[in-house]
């Protein structure tokens, strides 16, 4: 369970999120979304502790993200997050990019390791690219590592971020199959994501942000079937 | 044409001992790459630390192994030192200087390398439980190194050339130091230094075409 | 380590060695980088194959140490063409030539930079090869090739301290000679080490902000 409780968070002057609570049940899918600049991205690198807090707690599992005694590195085997930028590293062939974390952090042996990465590159469907370097592969095929990269440690929760705004149209369907097929799965997850449809299709519950405060929550049918604040009426209506 | 008559039978008979000469300017050569990559890459991690002291401690080295020349550098490990009672031998103050001028060097080749690896590669590491240390060990490093190839292969040749300073503390095993002895014997100066260029510039051929197969070999992405 | 032999006639000894030493490195940047800019324009101008003995030669001059080329120099000036040249005619026509083999490099470099678009619209609009490079080639390349030139001239400064070879006594000749003398190796060192790097520090900084200044634009 993430539990986020009365978190603010500025940069400079800006208060990027003025006092966000909110709580994800294991097994829950969790869409976010809102205009830039509404703070649903910066509250995902909050949760796996990759932005410092101002104030508020961050508890996930009941251990408080934030906490001077919380070994980072080991919370975040827990919590996968996969960016916009995939951020595919460019001197490891596919199959190392996603060996890594589990060799070093984990200390898993290399077959054991190399057996974990080509199960999730299978799942993502890039069983057949072990051996390539990530230049060689299209933008979509990069985010699909990306995401067996965060899945290859085993975490209880997936975190997205906009996984498909920096691709092709062309290549964003493959991407978000994937994310069907996690979130069939019952994978835990938290989506920033722009693709309304999606959102509607695969949530247990849709959180809209607005100027850094979470304007509203509800199951999707009912979030972009009665939309109750302007704000969110107007943003649907230009997402349309 | 000349009132001159060449003998270069006189110095190519010494080749053999000029040869040896070469091994050992070779050995120095590639002992102060290794260790200067090493130093500099502490080097680079002092000036990423944070530390006021460590990065300036970075900056001091790379500044004044920059800003000085390297033939200063070679005096100071030599005569420089022993003013603390510390008495190095030739090879030692030779390595040392080189060394010393390598790691400078390349730490700053490094610092430039970093600029043009985006800061999310360390983050994408972090994401995924790896500690600091590490993302810079597995992701950053290896990309560093990557873009500084071609610098490094450039300092690998300028170690090589800066050995010919190590006859400046009495160094006369290396190539030029053999060549030098050699001269004082039989005063053929222009064909001795003649042959020890040739074996100079054969040497730095060698250095720069197996870089490149090296290359192509290690980084295929 | 202040309580020191060194007298007022020492450290005028030392000045006339630093003055040597930026004398021979004038003589070398200013000579050199006219036959740089030269032997660049020619090397780019006629292509790589008749370009081929020239990028040879100016290459030796970058493979083999500098102490290796003022030696035969001096040995085949004196020695076998018994031309009678000072020690300080033989360590500038090195250095010069030394300087112009890296400056070549640069100046090709620098006209490479240079778009091929760019020239092709500016010889479209009518401009002679001459005007294409002054007008639109040289204030271009000159962005990029400046901050290596800067570079190259701190180079041939401290390299310059190599000329004692030929029995010139610049600054860190001077510096070993009053060491042998004075037998305090430190304190001499230390101020050789501080005027090369009052000098070279400066200039370089100089060097990096306009490379910085000039990549962001």
């Amino acid at each position: 369970m993430i539990e986020i409780q009365n978190v603010r968070k500025s940069f400079g002057a800006l208060e990027v999120l003025k006092g966000i609570d909110l709580t994800v049940q294991n097994g829950e899918v969790l869409t976010i979304i809102g205009g830039s600049g509404s703070g649903k991205s910066t509250l995902l690198t909050c949760i796996n502790g990759l932005e410092p807090i101002d104030s508020g707690r961050i508890l996930v599992d009941g251990t408080e993200v934030h906490a001077r005694s919380t070994d980072l590195n080991e919370l975040r085997q827990k919590i996968g997050i996969v960016f916009q930028q995939w951020n595919a590293f460019p001197h490891l062939t596919v199959l190392e990019n996603v060996m890594l974390a589990p060799r070093k952090v984990k200390g898993m042996s290399k077959p054991e390791a190399e057996a974990m990465a080509v199960k999730q590159l299978e799942h993502v469907g890039l069983g057949d690219k072990l051996s390539v370097y990530p230049s060689r592969l299209s933008g979509g095929q990069q985010q699909r590592m990306a995401i067996a990269r965060a899945l290859a440690m085993s975490p209880k929760y997936m975190l997205f971020d906009e996984v498909t705004s920096a691709l092709d149209p062309m290549l964003v369907g493959e991407v978000l199959d994937t994310l069907r097929l996690l979130a069939s799965e019952g994978m835990t997850m938290i989506c920033v994501t722009h693709e309304m449809k999606f959102a509607r299709e695969v949530s247990d519950r849709v959180a809209f942000f607005h100027q850094g405060v979470m304007a509203e929550i509800a199951p999707p049918a009912e979030l972009f079937g009665a939309p109750k604040s302007p704000d969110l009426q107007k943003f649907l209506a230009a997402t349309a | 044409m000349f009132n001159y008559t060449f003998q270069w039978k006189q110095a190519l008979a010494r080749l053999p001992q000029m040869l040896d000469g070469a091994v050992v300017t070779m050995q120095v050569a590639l002992l102060s790459m290794a260790i200067g990559i090493a130093l500099a890459v502490v080097l680079t991690l002092f000036r990423l630390s944070g530390s006021r002291i460590l990065s300036g401690i970075a900056t001091s080295w790379v500044e004044i192994a920059r800003n000085t020349p390297a033939l200063f550098q070679i005096y100071m490990a030599h005569f420089g030192v022993a003013s603390f009672g510390i008495h190095f031998s030739p090879w030692t103050s030779l390595l040392l200087g080189i060394t010393f001028n390598n790691a400078g060097y390349l730490a700053e080749n490094f610092r430039g390398a970093l600029k043009a690896i985006p800061d999310t590669q360390a983050r994408a590491g972090r994401s995924l439980g790896l500690s600091e240390l590490q993302a810079f060990r597995f992701i950053v490093m290896p990309q560093m190194l990557r873009i500084s190839f071609l610098p490094m292969t450039n300092q690998m040749v300028w170690a090589i050339l800066m050995t010919s300073l190590g006859v400046t503390v009495g160094m006369n095993t290396d190539l030029y130091g053999v060549t030098q002895d050699l001269n004082a014997l039989t005063f053929r100066t222009f064909e001795l230094f003649a042959v020890a260029a040739v074996i100079f510039y054969l040497i730095t051929k060698v250095i720069q075409l197996g870089a490149r197969l090296l290359a192509r070999r290690m980084f295929r992405y | 380590m202040f309580d020191t032999a060194l007298s007022a006639n020492d450290l005028i000894f030392l000045a006339k060695g630093a003055g040597m030493t930026i004398f021979v490195t004038l003589i070398a940047v200013f000579f050199g980088t006219v036959l740089g800019i030269v032997f660049g324009i020619f090397r780019y101008q006629v292509g790589p194959v008749i370009a081929a003995p020239l990028t040879f030669v100016l290459d030796v001059f970058r493979s083999i140490p500098l102490l290796i080329q003022l030696v035969l120099a001096n040995a085949f000036l004196g020695m076998v063409l018994r031309l009678g040249l000072s020690g300080l005619t033989v360590a500038c026509i090195v250095l010069t030539l030394y300087t112009s083999a890296y400056c070549a490099e640069i100046v090709r470099g620098a006209i490479e930079s240079v778009p091929q678009p760019v020239r092709r619209a500016a010889r479209s609009l009518g401009l002679s090869w001459r005007q294409d490079m002054t007008n639109i080639v040289l204030p271009l390349a000159i962005r990029v090739g400046l901050p290596s030139w800067i570079g190259l001239s701190l180079g041939v400064m401290k390299d310059s301290a190599l000329v004692y070879v030929v029995q010139v006594t610049e600054l860190l000749k001077s510096t070993q000679i009053l060491i042998t003398r004075l037998q305090e190796p430190l304190l001499l060192l230390m101020i050789c080490g501080a005027f090369y790097f009052l000098i070279s520090f400066p200039v370089a900084r100089l060097g990096g902000y306009l490379e910085k200044r000039w990549t962001h634009d």
